[in-house]
């Protein structure tokens, strides 16, 4: 049987579709949740897209974390479902609590859409076992706020628990300031909690998919977690 | 003091055609009413006789000019929907919110109809870079177009950026929408079926954007014009957002007969169009159109300009499911009225009749004005510019340098990075190539997008700068291995009024409708845009051409960039020592003038025929128009865009005749730089030498720099990172 991917749509959610298009190229099945579902238990892994949830007006994911959908969603994680939260989707799972730091506006103060280079540092996750250790990915960003922050104390104990995976690198896989785009803290692109069934991540996986998108990178991602879901 | 009827902007002789139509004397709803539908801006009064010169017509046309937005037929059952429209006054007033507004707009016009928008295109013209005030109206420009482009989900792939002291104190800020559809999904705003529902959704409507379209867009820009702020609208993206899914769930589940947005002359032109392109008439009353704030008054509402707010008609069984719909969707969602037979347009206040007057008369009785056009008298003496006796500078290198960090023609990825290209995964060529492209999903096929205008040329010779506009769009749309399709035009002059814009205004329409028809690209709507004018007067004449193109097999999708070390470069068409108007003329020389580059139609679709073959058989790697900048410019960005050096080597006999600059800067129309392997020179050759296009082979791509003979060389890294920085540190 297939994975079973949930999508979860809040109003104003604009990358439900590509994430939905994404998941079901590399072999899940996959099905929209509204922001207004109570229940998402069928699923074996949920998706939070990127977009603007509620328009952003707050502060971004600060009144999607409200939606009776998260209720849901808490629940969900608590049994162990695998949830990844994609720009936006990020940003609503720090809001959530249900990983560490918040995100700040980019370090320039502009949108910035644009591919970026990646390192995976940890590889032994749910999101990225597909992945060999240390490898360089191409995905794209598209956001406002995407700089990292975290406490002296939060940041050491993620490293300590390998919860850092992917940091903006060079084409070369070195960690640089000039590689960073954001200003995001020690060059964090994405973060797992504690359990390692909670993926946040900045860049957009489900933008690159196809060659004809420049890049095939995002399917490690997507197929990394139908393979952790199918054991 | 002026009558009420001045006041709004309406003429004697207009206030005296409503009287007779009336029959009495309008009340100040009904004036408010006529004075906003027969403003420049929504009745096209001054220019309608002249654009009924462009053609319209064509097998792939489903729709043309008349709707909220031309389509066209791509196949499949498959159709695109496209629109141009400008908010030139507004961005100027208030740069943010004027350029976000204008791009809610835009795709208001694309969804109304059915399609989803899948791309949104940008061509703006500002002052140049020099004071504070132009910096901020264009970093405003660019975040209002990102703000509310990237929330609405629409990815914004392609543009221009021109910067040129004519448009200083009145910058054009023009939007293009595109949208995708099933072609049995077109969705007209009509208003049929008597006793059907009147349904007003989305925003709440306020007092906001009172008068945009007569005060603002039909008026010349005085130093007043800050105070007309309040005339501007506030976007709310997340609202827009909201709309599309909320219409195209209606339209899906076949719920709605017509469906219109609410753009210039808000509820005004949202009910009289309907009922008027349906024969029929229309009863609503105010008070139950949902208000932002209290005793707003009647004439008020019926002319707001609050954004994101659509009409609906429906049939009664209908009603409660598209209002759920809507609500669902945390839409504010209401019946204002009804479709009636008797052909007026009724508008009550609480019950009590306010307004009452035939919808036709509002939508499609303006007085239409022939008005007197002349030659103007610079034309003389700019066209009298010999560019002979220029003095060329001796560093070609440096010459090179300084064209490739001129604000126009410097890399504009601070601009398009800003903008969410990427979402909804299509972007098949990312910004920064000849145009944009999508792929199709569930299909091979492929759309190729672009927007081209250059207002020197205009100015120089309107009626040969318009056709150059389409001819370098559907250049570009070729370039990107696509067969033009049609066009949208963006037609941006100063005030119609003064006899000398409007001779520039129809020489401009001339030129394009020939060009499109040259290249059997029918014109399928656009805008008008009028009164572009600040205290130093006109705006060069700016008719910008949105093109579509369509590509049938993604995997043919051409860009500029050269691809391999080894590959051959040739240069097809004709080399002239055509200076006037030029970017080299204008960054070396500080002069516009001369006489834009002539253009030859029939030379022009040659050429796109034998490039199209050439990518169709595979034999070409790489294709860049050539335009601003000429061949200089054309190979530096194909270097920089790969990374790639070049060696140019031409042959003598290619520029035997002309004088280096002349060579590499002049911007002679009809040509493309093209890079191919060796061994596909053979067949090229044949498909070229049976055609009437000439080209030569003027190098190899390969090493680190560009080196064209002993003339220049300059290392690509270097030249690079030149190109890329300008803009930033313009903005400083």
């Amino acid at each position: 049987m297939p994975a079973r991917f949930g999508v979860v749509v809040f109003p104003g959610s604009n990358c439900e579709q590509d994430c939905h298009y994404a998941a079901r190229l590399v072999g899940a099945q996959v099905a929209y949740v509204w922001h207004q579902d109570t229940d998402v238990a069928k699923y074996d892994a949920i998706i939070l897209p990127g977009g603007f949830s509620y328009g952003d007006y707050l502060r971004t994911g600060a009144v999607a974390k409200f939606s009776p959908v998260m209720d849901a969603i808490l629940d969900f994680v608590d049994k162990g479902g695998l949830v990844i939260g994609i720009c936006n989707g990020f940003q609503i799972l720090l809001e959530a609590g249900l990983l560490p730091g918040a995100m700040l506006r980019n370090r320039d103060l502009k949108f910035i859409c644009r591919y970026t280079d990646l390192v995976v540092e940890n590889n032994q996750t749910n999101f990225t076992n597909k992945a060999l250790s240390g490898e360089l990915i191409r995905l794209p960003i598209a956001h406002n706020e995407g700089n990292y922050y975290a406490d002296e104390e939060t940041l050491g104990e993620m490293a300590a628990n390998g919860q850092v995976v992917l940091r903006y690198c060079d084409t070369n896989g070195i960690v640089t300031d000039a590689a960073n785009p954001n200003g995001s803290l020690q060059n964090i692109a994405g973060i797992v909690n504690k359990q390692g069934n909670v993926f946040g991540l900045m860049p957009h996986p489900e933008r690159a998919i196809e060659t004809v998108l420049g890049s095939l990178d995002g399917q490690m991602i997507f197929k990394s977690m139908i393979s952790a879901v199918s054991k | 003091m002026a009558a009420l009827y001045e006041e709004l902007g309406l003429t004697t002789e207009e206030y005296t055609k409503i009287k007779k139509i009336l029959g009495r004397v309008p009340t100040d709803v009904e004036l408010s009413m006529y004075s906003v539908m027969w403003s420049e801006h929504c009745s096209y009064k001054s220019s309608r006789p002249v654009l009924k010169g462009f053609p319209t017509k064509g097998p792939r046309i489903l729709q043309g000019p008349g709707e909220n937005a031309g389509i066209i037929d791509i196949g499949d059952g498959m159709a695109i929907a496209m629109k141009i429209e400008s908010h030139n006054h507004p961005s100027a007033i208030e740069p943010y919110q004027g350029a976000a507004t204008g791009v809610g707009g835009i795709l208001r016009d694309i969804f109304t109809m059915g399609a989803r928008p899948i791309a949104l295109l940008d061509p703006l013209y500002f002052g140049e870079l020099k004071n504070d005030r132009v910096k901020h109206i264009f970093e405003g420009v660019v975040e209002g177009i990102a703000g509310y482009g990237n929330c609405t989900g629409v990815p914004t792939i392609a543009g221009s950026v021109n910067f040129e002291e004519c448009y200083e104190g009145n910058p054009l800020v023009n939007v293009m929408a595109v949208g995708l559809m099933r072609q049995d999904k077109i969705t007209k705003g009509i208003a049929s079926g008597e006793g059907n529902v009147v349904i007003v959704f989305g925003n709440k409507t306020g007092r906001d954007g009172i008068g945009g379209v007569s005060v603002l867009a039909s008026q010349e820009f005085t130093a007043k014009s800050a105070a007309k702020r309040p005339s501007v609208q506030v976007g709310d993206p997340f609202t827009e957002k909201l709309c599309i899914e909320a219409s195209l769930e209606l339209i899906d589940n076949k719920l709605v007969v017509g469906l219109q947005d609410f753009g210039g002359a808000g509820l005004t032109c949202a009910t009289c169009e309907t009922a008027s392109r349906a024969d029929m008439g229309m009863e609503i009353d105010v008070r139950l159109v949902e208000q932002r704030e209290p005793n707003m008054e009647a004439f008020e509402i019926m002319v707001s300009e609050s954004q994101e707010r659509m009409l609906a008609i429906c049939t009664p069984e209908n009603q409660e499911r598209v209002l759920a719909v809507c609500r669902r969707w945390g839409l504010d969602a209401g019946v204002i009225g009804h479709v009636t037979g008797d052909g007026l347009l009724r508008v009550k206040d609480n019950g009590v009749v306010v307004g009452e007057m035939p919808a036709h008369s509002l939508a499609d009785e303006a007085i239409l004005y022939n008005r007197p056009a002349k030659k103007p008298a610079y034309l003389a003496e700019v066209q009298s510019f010999d560019t002979k006796a220029l003095k060329h500078p001796k560093d070609t290198g440096k010459t090179l340098m300084k064209l490739v960090t001129s604000p126009n023609l410097c890399s504009r990825h601070w601009v398009y990075e800003q903008y969410d290209h990427m979402v909804q995964t299509n972007t098949a060529v990312l910004p920064g190539s000849d145009a944009g492209v999508l792929r199709l999903k569930d299909s091979k096929k492929a759309i190729a997008l672009t927007v081209d205008g250059n207002g020197r040329y205009c100015y120089l010779d309107p009626y040969v700068g318009a056709q150059i506009a389409v001819a370098e769009a559907a250049r570009n749309v070729v370039a990107s291995g696509a067969v033009p399709l049609a066009v949208t035009d963006c037609l941006n002059f100063g005030n119609p009024e003064k006899p000398e814009n409007f001779w520039q205004f129809k020489e401009a329409v001339r030129g394009m409708g020939v060009a499109c028809s040259a290249f059997g690209t029918p014109v399928t709507g656009g805008n008008v845009s009028f009164y572009n004018e600040w205290q130093k007067g006109a705006i060069y004449p700016t008719p910008v051409v949105g093109m579509l193109g369509l590509i049938d097999d993604v995997n043919k999708r051409m860009t500029a960039g050269f691809k391999k070390e080894g590959h051959v470069i040739a240069l097809i068409g004709e080399t002239l020592p055509e200076l006037g108007g030029s970017e080299y003329l204008k960054v070396m020389h500080k002069i516009v003038a001369g006489r834009c580059p002539a253009l030859d139609l029939d030379k022009e679709r040659h050429m796109h025929e034998v490039v199209l073959e050439a990518i169709k058989l595979g034999l070409i790697v790489s294709a860049h128009d050539l335009s601003e900048g000429g061949l200089g410019m054309a190979l530096a960005e194909s270097c920089m865009l790969s990374g790639l050096g070049a060696r140019v080597n031409p042959d003598s006999a290619e520029r035997s005749h002309l004088e280096v600059n002349e060579w590499l800067f002049s911007e002679s129309q009809s040509r493309m730089l093209v890079s191919l392997p060796e061994k596909s020179m053979f067949l090229f050759d044949r498909i070229i030498h049976n055609s009437r296009v000439q080209h030569t082979y003027i190098g190899r791509v390969g090493g680190d720099d560009l080196v064209i003979d002993d003339i220049l060389n300059i290392p690509i890294g270097e030249m690079t990172s030149a190109w890329r920085g300008t803009l930033e540190c313009l903005i400083g």
